[in-house]
């Protein structure tokens, strides 16, 4: 038996990287996926990584800033699968820059997707996933990718890092609220070291851009020679964690944070 | 689900009782080969024809023992893929201004010496594998975070193993072993031990209430919980986990304990 089976996924930013990882594991693991991203329905991305995915897997396109995106989400998870399982937060962008050349546009906009997103997303699915948490071992499953910025600072990375602390701790915040009036949903966060995603090489090609390094290539190599494990995640390795979070199997985790970053920050 | 650690072989110290035996049934039902340590011959014997594993006496402490046991696990399985240092006690500790020298070193030396001379056993025996991989993980608790007053040797060692899993999982990435090493850092768990001292109380049923408030999801962790967290530290889909440090504790520490 697989270890999601009837159960419904809503997985942000699910066409690249991290989240498309994640949906293709939860697909594999027996869930009905819902993937949301920025690109029209009808765009060559969304046909790709619905091939991919199979069968039960679609696309919903919806920006985690919008209150009436995830208004039209949650009557969409409710009309088309009579509820939702599993959240995945996975949306993000990130914003790299010495904090006093930082514009403050920029900054909102960091804010309104890695932070704001996860709070509307969680606002707008908790009914549902309160309804549909009570039938189904474990529970619901709130996963909110933070990242291990969300835990250490970096240098030019201070917007990046307060989004995602605020990730960390907006999860141990409604873990506690839920489990204390006893909803039956868990929340968790994810944190990730460094992946190899399209937001990574976006972020390397910045930094050779501005002059720290010759090409993506050394930035790669300099990564993997900090991290003990000696290499950068596939994304692939995020999904084992978010099917164990999901799964019943985490059915005593949650206000937990899930740190995988191949011993980067044990150092 | 089943399979998920098949052909891999495991070590699971404090294996007779509480979550040491938990981990080593649900380690056995995904395929892992289980050999488990312990005192108690008799429960361990029955647990081995349970699971199919293999019992040692051995007491974890006892330094002398280990290459033994380790000659056990390699001459009769062939390797040692997983390896669940469990055994720990909080026998007879006290606070900080009472506790005895005897008691301190007694704990000290199960609760940190013990786990430090199974992850080091357990990666000289990984190194050998294929490719020196393999996956420790370090049963420390929600204390290590969260010190109790009244048990000041326990709080201190559980503490204590978490930088050691993380040295040891930074070492391991220096000598370019693939073997990871992770702590869990449990809530109360529903143990004999634990269902044993609230019934030695005068009221166990208030005794009962005080633990399972504890977590805000208003219950203690059963065995199975985290039984089904060490699996899964234990298999390959925890591939980019090393050096972390894992709470299950039904948010207890995510806040303020007991509030």
């Amino acid at each position: 038996m697989a270890r999601l089976d009837g159960r419904v996924a809503l997985v942000t930013g699910g066409l690249r990287g991290i989240g498309q990882a994640i949906a293709a594991r939860f697909c594999a693991e027996g869930a009905t996926v819902v993937i949301t991203d920025l690109d029209a329905p009808d765009s060559e991305a969304v046909a790709a990584a619905l091939a991919a995915l199979g069968g039960q897997a679609r696309y919903v396109a919806g920006n985690v800033t919008s209150e009436d995106d995830w208004a039209r989400i949650a009557a969409d998870l409710q009309s088309a699968h009579g509820g939702c399982h599993i959240l995945v937060n996975n949306a993000g962008i990130d914003l790299t820059g010495a904090v006093e050349t930082l514009s403050l546009e920029a900054w909102r906009r960091i804010m309104a997707i890695n932070v704001d997103g996860v709070f509307l997303g969680t606002r707008a699915l908790v009914p549902l996933l309160a309804e549909s948490g009570g039938a189904v071992a474990g529970g619901a499953s709130i996963i909110n990718v933070s990242s291990i910025m969300g835990i250490v600072g970096y240098s030019e990375v201070s917007a990046y890092n307060a989004s995602k602390g605020a990730v960390r701790l907006f999860t141990k915040g409604i873990a506690i609220e839920f489990a204390q009036k006893k909803m039956p949903i868990r929340a968790n966060s994810l944190h990730p070291g460094f992946v190899k995603t399209p937001l990574l090489s976006a972020g390397f090609q910045r930094w050779v851009d501005k002059g720290f390094a010759e090409k993506p290539e050394d930035l790669v190599g300099a990564m993997e020679a900090a991290t003990p494990i000696g290499r950068l995640a596939e994304p692939d390795e995020l999904a084992g964690p978010a099917v164990f979070l999901a799964s019943a199997d985490a059915s005593y985790m949650t206000g937990a944070e899930l740190v995988i970053d191949g011993g980067w920050t044990a150092q | 689900m089943a399979g998920r650690l098949d052909g891999k072989v495991a070590l699971v110290t404090g294996g007779t009782s509480g979550i040491g035996a938990g981990a080593a049934r649900r380690l056995a039902a995904e395929g892992a080969r289980v050999v488990f340590t312990g005192s108690k011959a008799e429960i361990g014997e029955a647990l081995a024809r349970e699971i199919g594993g293999r019992f040692v006496s051995h007491r974890v402490e006892d330094a002398a023992g280990w290459p033994a046991l380790i000659d056990t696990v390699l001459g009769e399985f062939g390797r040692l893929d997983i390896a669940f240092a469990n055994a720990g006690t909080e026998q007879g500790d006290a606070n900080i201004e009472q506790v005895s020298i005897e008691t301190w070193d007694r704990l000290i030396a199960i609760n940190q010496t013990g786990v430090m001379l199974t992850v080091q056993h357990a990666i000289r025996a990984m190194a050998r594998n294929a490719g020196a991989t393999g996956s420790i993980i370090i049963n420390s608790s929600m204390n290590a975070a969260r010190p109790l007053g009244n048990y000041v040797t326990y709080s201190t060692t559980k503490a204590a193993v978490v930088a050691l899993a993380k040295s040891a999982a930074v070492y391991c990435g220096q000598a370019k072993y693939r073997i990871r090493v992770n702590a869990i850092l449990p809530g109360v768990v529903e143990t004999d031990m634990i269902r044993h001292i609230m019934q030695s109380q005068e009221d166990p049923v208030a005794v009962r209430a005080i633990y399972e408030g504890m977590a805000p999801l208003n219950r203690m962790a059963q065995v199975d919980e985290v039984a089904g967290l060490v699996a899964y530290l234990a298999s390959d889909e925890a591939a980019f986990l090393s050096g972390a440090e894992i709470t299950i504790d039904g948010a207890t520490t995510a806040g303020m304990m007991g509030v």
